[in-house]
């Protein structure tokens, strides 16, 4: 899968999507809910679950990286399953807290 | 990433919450993404091109900054207040176009070639069809999120390009998804053409705060405007921001619901923020520094700068509510020289910028170097704890005798005296020094005389920074949104230094 910049991915499982926002540095495998994302505009594989291990769920907003490869992606939109890339969960990233310039 | 995400994400988490105009009453989140994808697909229907922006703030700009990143098009706000003659040139550097056109301004551009005009109201009743809200309408590929004309203080206006990918950076990298509560709201009052009045927009739909547009400052209108609609978040330029005190002192208003006023866009005399402190004590201030082709804010100077710049004791920790603050984390930021050698702390330069929010492009030309930094054409210096010190524009340095002089250093020396209300300062041709320094004066009250001047400034600067040429006037030019054109100042002394009129 070509996780470019701007790329998007459902999950096979549950309603979770995501935006890539950073690349991996080499070419991974990223998941949700235990099973490979699929490209925004596809159909979901038929038959999939979602794993338990991977169901502590995805936050609409939040951005999830990889520190092994450099990856970032956005919540879209909600769901179950729990990101991960090439089996390593992704952990969320604390935004640093400004003050409002806008 | 695109930037209609941004506005899909906060209808899909809060689709009834208010995200314009009025608490009771306003337009929400999931409304917004509906007439967005409305306005799309009937602009579709329009015309090829770019999606023009040619009228007032008001609910009708989020619309169409959404409507053209659906169908991720180039949205192009243009400055209502040109002239005619230069707003239907700049008009038709945007062909082809669709341009959305307040309907009494239509007239002004009537018959400009390739470009469709469609009234406001007329794009504001196709927003509410309900066949096409319901049209299943994918994101495009994005590119081009916007197009703004500078305000072309020193020539024809450019066309600076930002991608969606820069403003998408931008607004996640600063603002927390959803973190605003629910009673925050901002009054946006720079108008749509001003990269201010664009990033307004995008943070407050992804932070969740309610946006109030202002259709036009004054500073009455703002202030009751503060008011009514209980406002907790603003951002003024400079020049507004004295005007709003001098609103609010008259009518005794202290503004009780505001938390946080930013300003930014230009020079911040410190005389008006001491002013603004003392004025609006439970008020948090932040100074913002930003361009266009930075897609905003680069560098913040927060709350508790402010507060700790007021109560210390030691000058270069005061002296930082004169600088513009930190630059925001993940941005890179260098102070070059001359020759482009990265110079060390306390010496002045070419400030740099690298980043992910940051386009340096205009239509047809790059700006960005190969490694990826932006020269901003500002003159600034860091301090030893990373705070920014702008000095103004490196085109309005003044070279006297190989000597660079910052104007902004000598015009704050000057607004102190209690005789001064407002001061330019610029660089004159001189056969003798190459430039000497002239200043504008509008007096406070009685004017003081060139020799008391002179004697004030010579106090506190060296004497080649003394002005040597003296000008009294009723008031400075300055453009809508607060800069003030040095290059018509500099126009108006050179002739009166060569006819030899103006005081010595």
């Amino acid at each position: 899968m070509d996780l470019k910049p701007g790329s998007r991915w459902r999950s096979a499982v549950c309603d979770a999507e995501v935006v890539v926002v950073r690349p991996p540095a080499a070419a991974a495998v990223l998941a949700c809910g235990g099973h490979t994302m699929v490209a925004h505009g596809a159909e979901r594989p038929a038959g999939a679950a979602l794993s338990p291990d991977h169901s502590a769920g995805s936050l609409l907003g939040k951005r999830y990286t990889d520190a092994e490869s450099g990856l970032e992606a956005l919540c879209t939109k909600p769901g179950a399953g729990s990101l991960s890339l090439d089996g390593r969960p992704l952990a969320v990233k604390e935004a640093k807290k400004l003050p409002s310039s806008d | 990433m695109h930037t209609a995400l941004l506005l899909d994400m906060a209808a899909e988490a809060f689709p009834d919450r208010t995200a314009l105009g009025p608490r009771d009453g306003g337009i929400g989140f999931g409304e917004l993404a509906a007439r967005a994808r409305g306005g799309a697909a009937w602009l579709a229907g329009k015309g090829e091109g770019t999606v023009v922006f040619l009228g007032l703030n008001g609910t009708a700009l989020p619309v169409a900054i959404f409507a053209s990143g659906v169908l991720a098009r180039p949205f192009a706000p243009l400055n209502y207040r040109l002239p005619d003659d230069d707003l239907r040139r700049l008009l038709a550097r945007t062909a082809p176009s669709v341009a959305i056109v307040d309907d009494d301004m239509i007239a002004r551009v009537a018959g400009t070639p390739d470009v469709t005009l469609v009234a406001r109201s007329a794009f504001e009743a196709a927003c509410l069809d309900e066949g096409r809200r319901a049209a299943e309408l994918e994101l495009a590929e994005p590119d081009i999120a916007v197009l703004l004309f500078t305000s072309g203080t020193t020539g024809e206006p450019k066309a600076a390009v930002l991608r969606h990918r820069h403003l998408a950076s931008y607004v996640i990298s600063t603002v927390e998804f959803m973190g605003s509560d629910e009673d925050e709201a901002a009054l946006v009052s720079v108008p749509p053409y001003h990269i201010a009045g664009v990033s307004a927009v995008l943070t407050g739909i992804y932070g969740g705060r309610r946006i109030v547009h202002l259709p036009a400052f004054t500073p009455e209108t703002w202030v009751e405007a503060a008011v009514r609609q209980e406002i907790t978040h603003a951002m003024l330029v400079p020049t507004m921001l004295g005007r709003v005190l001098d609103v609010l002192e008259a009518r005794g208003e202290k503004l009780p619901r505001l938390r946080a006023l930013s300003y930014g866009g230009g020079r911040m005399p410190t005389a008006v923020i001491e002013r603004a402190l003392r004025l609006l004590p439970h008020v948090d201030f932040v100074n913002a520094y930003g361009l266009t082709e930075t897609s905003s804010t680069i560098a913040v100077l927060g709350p508790g700068d402010h507060r700790r710049a007021t109560a210390s004791a030691d000058p270069n920790v005061r002296r930082r509510l004169g600088s513009v603050g930190r630059p925001l984390p993940g941005l890179e930021l260098e102070i070059r020289g001359s020759s482009g050698e990265v110079l060390p702390v306390g010496a002045t330069g070419e400030v740099h910028v690298r980043g992910e929010q940051v386009a340096g492009e205009y239509l047809g030309r790059k700006a960005i170097d190969e490694d990826g930094w932006f020269a901003t054409k500002d003159s600034g210096w860091l301090d030893a704890d990373g705070y920014l010190f702008i000095e103004g524009r490196l085109d309005d340095v003044i070279v006297r005798g190989g000597e660079n002089i910052s104007p902004g250093e000598i015009e704050d020396v000057l607004r102190n005296h209690p005789q001064v209300a407002d001061v330019a300062v610029v660089g004159v041709p001189d056969d003798q020094w190459g430039e000497r320094v002239a200043a504008i004066v509008v007096p406070r009250g009685e004017a003081p005389t060139p020799d008391e001047l002179t004697a004030w400034a010579k106090a506190r600067l060296r004497s080649t920074k003394t002005p040597e040429m003296w000008e009294f006037r009723a008031e400075l030019p300055y453009n809508e949104t607060g800069k003030l054109l040095r290059r018509v100042l500099k126009q108006n002394l050179a002739a009166r230094a060569s006819a030899g009129e103006a005081a010595a």
